[in-house]
Order: C-alpha cells, then structure tokens, then sequence
C-alpha cells in the first residue's frame, strides 16, 4: 500500500500478515467446545416482541436505513416500515436477526446484503431485490422485477407472485421459490442452491448452470446450455413438501410430476481459451 | 452429534480420488468430493442447531443448508464463506459416514467458528471496519 511501511500497519501489528490463511491454520483460533452463543461477535440482542414503525414518506433512502440500525441498537426486534414509496435500496445490509415488516412496494436493489433477519413486503419489488443476500428469509406478497435474487448465497427468497427475467443469475447458494411464473434466463451462470418456480418458466433455463437445482410446476419454454433433466428423488419430493409450508404457498401441486433441472456438467472442463472443444461440448 | 456409523478421520485417504489424467496433470480434483447438492435430511437435525433456528426465528435450517463436510488437504473441513477459507474439524473429532449425519456436524462446527470471539473477521473489523 502506498504511503505505509510494513511495521506500521495496523494489521501487521496485529500479527495477520504472519499467519497463513490455510484450514489448517485456522484450528488455532477456534476451539469446538466453546459455549453456546447464536450472536455474531457484533450483533445486538434484539427482542421481537418488542416493536417500532417508521414512517418512511418523508425520509430519504439514507437516513431510513441509518434509523433501522438505530432501532436495533436499542433491541427491537421488529420493525415495520409505512409508506415506503417504491423508494430504492431500502432495509440493506441488515446483518443480524430482525422482523422487518414492508407495508408497500420496494423499488430497485430493496433489501440486499442481508445476512439474518425475516423481511416481509405486502407489496411489490423492483429490479435485483435481496441482491447478495446471505441468509434470512424474504417473503413478497405479489410480483417482482428482474435479476430477483441475483447472486444470493444463502437463505429463502419468496415470491408469491411472478419474477422477471435473469431471476437467480449467478446464485451461489440459498432457495428462490416462486409462486407464479418466471421470465427467461432464469438461474442463468447459477453456481449452488435451489430455484423452485410454481408455473411456467420462459426461455433458456438454467442457461450455462455450473451447479445446483431447479425445480418447476408448470411448463418449460426451453432449456439453456448444459442444464438437463433429470429424475425426482423421495429426498426432492420431502424438502419441496415442507419448503413449500415455509414459503407459505398454498398452490395444491402434484411434487412428484415436478420437473427437476440440473447441470450437465460438461461445461465444467473447458474455458475460454477452448472456445472450439467448448462448443463441441454443448 | 449423532454417533453412529463412526469411524476414524485418519481413515480417509489423502487426496484420494486423483484419477484422470488432466487431474494428474494440475494436480488436484476436478469438481466435488462429495455431493454438493443433497438436501439435508431434517431427521437428523442436532439440538444444538434447532436452539439456533429458535434463536433466529427461522422455520429451518435456511443457509445452513447449503453447508457440507468438504475435504481440505485430504482432511474433513467445513468451508466459512465469510474468510473464504476452509475450517479444518478438531484432529481427535471422529465422523461418521454417513454424508447426512457427517453435514449436520459441519453446520454446527460452522456456527461455533462464526459466532466465536476467536474468529478472524473480529480482528480484521477491528482494523477495517467503517464507522458511522
């Protein structure tokens, strides 16, 4: 870095730069047999029977946020949010446990980074909502817009209604599940995780998947390259029965004539520098 | 932490599964060790995890659910997403076989790690971290 000598680093003072970040390093700081504790070393004990309102008509994206981190300082454990407006980027980067109640619509990049608490949102949301989010759940009353869930790593993402298109690009983990339809390119680039979608789903499906799953109820515009069918296990049927009940979707469907979406791996040994043996493989 | 089916982790082989030649040629595996794709199997969920599902006020295991007993160097690791490194289990730690039962093990290691004042993300906030 420039400007900064090695010795006067804060970190080096510390001794990080010492030590390798290997698995094997790590045993060193962690002991198995710590006591019990549920909190992130600086989360805060929030009570969710204990509960606040904001009213968000008059409040800019900023200061809305800055007031939530607030509230959860001094312990409540559920919020709820009036009048949001369709604002863009509210209740981001909430990273413990929290009720947060939306009586409205999100706009565009409506609760990202989130990693913990339980949002729920009468409304509708716009582009990438719970972008990057990392775990809690999200439940969306009605519709949603594009790149729903984009680049999730965990956690449940709920949308009652129907999502837009590129909905799960590039998740890396975590379960999306739509209770209507999805638009094309849904799980494009998808690494890890799970997509249930209720209805019908548009064109290239699963497009390039590297990994994971993708359930569907209805019909199937066309599958995407390297994403192919294959057989429901008991296992598939048990999770999607009780996934379902946690994502409060009443839809009577039929698990067992679901159509399960994988990888079909063959895209995982060739890159760009083989564009021709790669496009032989698809 | 359920214990049947145990056996010893020296027991697994060292790098075991090197077997074509573009993997003897860089070296290592290509693609997963184990299946990264199970589901976990809510039957043999440990108490310890059902007090944190309480505690978040979840109706499942949620993120968790995509955590596996993965392999570092040949031995049992968890992977922590938020140092992006693998956590090797304790050496005297005996796993069983079963993947389902080997997972639950690594979810509740994964938390203890996470949530301990001992964890490397402490120290780089405490040097990092922006202030409001």
């Amino acid at each position: 870095m420039a400007g900064i000598k090695k010795s006067e680093h804060k970190s080096y003072g510390m001794g990080l730069h010492d030590e390798v970040l290997t698995g094997r390093t790590q045993q060193t700081f962690f002991n198995s047999e710590e006591a019990e504790n549920f909190f992130y070393h600086d989360a805060f004990d929030v009570d969710f029977n204990k509960r606040a309102t904001i009213d968000a008509e008059k409040l800019q994206c900023k200061e809305l946020n800055k007031k939530i981190k607030e509230l959860i300082k001094q312990g409540y454990g559920t919020i709820v949010l009036k009048n949001p407006g369709a604002k863009h980027s509210l209740g981001v980067g909430i990273l413990q446990k929290l009720n947060l109640i939306v009586e409205g619509s999100l706009g565009y990049f409506g609760v990202g980074s989130i990693d913990g608490p339980v949002v729920r949102i009468s409304g509708r949301v716009g582009w990438s909502c719970a972008e990057n989010m990392m775990s809690g759940k999200v439940v969306i009353e009605k519709n949603a817009g594009s790149c729903f869930g984009a680049a999730i790593r965990g956690g449940d993402l709920i949308c009652k209604g129907s999502v837009g298109a590129r909905s799960g690009i590039d998740m890396k983990g975590g379960t999306i599940i739509i209770g209507g339809d999805a638009g094309a390119f849904t799980g494009f680039m998808m690494q890890r995780g799970r997509i249930v979608i209720c209805g019908d789903v548009g064109a290239n499906l699963g497009d390039s998947l590297y990994d994971g799953t993708i359930f569907v109820g209805g019909k199937i515009k066309s599958l995407g390259a390297d994403a192919v069918e294959t057989e429901m296990t008991d296992l598939d049927v048990d999770w999607l029965k009780r996934k379902l009940k946690v994502a409060e979707i009443d839809r009577k469907i039929d698990f067992s004539k679901m159509t399960k979406i994988v990888s079909g791996k063959k895209l995982w040994n060739y890159d760009n520098l083989e564009p021709s043996e790669r496009k032989g493989a698809i | 932490m359920p214990k049947k089916n145990i056996q010893k982790t020296k027991s697994i082989k060292k790098d075991s599964g090197i077997k074509s030649a573009r993997e003897k040629m860089i070296g290592q595996h290509i693609g997963y060790r184990y299946d990264v794709n199970l589901l976990p199997d809510y039957k043999k969920l440990t108490p310890f995890l059902k007090k944190y599902i309480e505690h978040m006020g979840w109706d499942d295991l949620n993120w968790l659910e995509d955590v596996h007993m993965g392999y570092e160097n040949g031995k049992p690791a968890v992977f922590d997403r938020n140092i992006n490194g693998w956590v090797t289990t304790p050496p005297k730690m005996k796993l069983p076989k079963n993947q389902q039962d080997r997972d639950m093990i690594a979810r509740e290691l994964l938390i203890k790690f996470q949530m301990s004042p001992n964890h490397p993300l402490v120290v780089l906030k405490k040097a990092y971290q922006k202030k409001d």
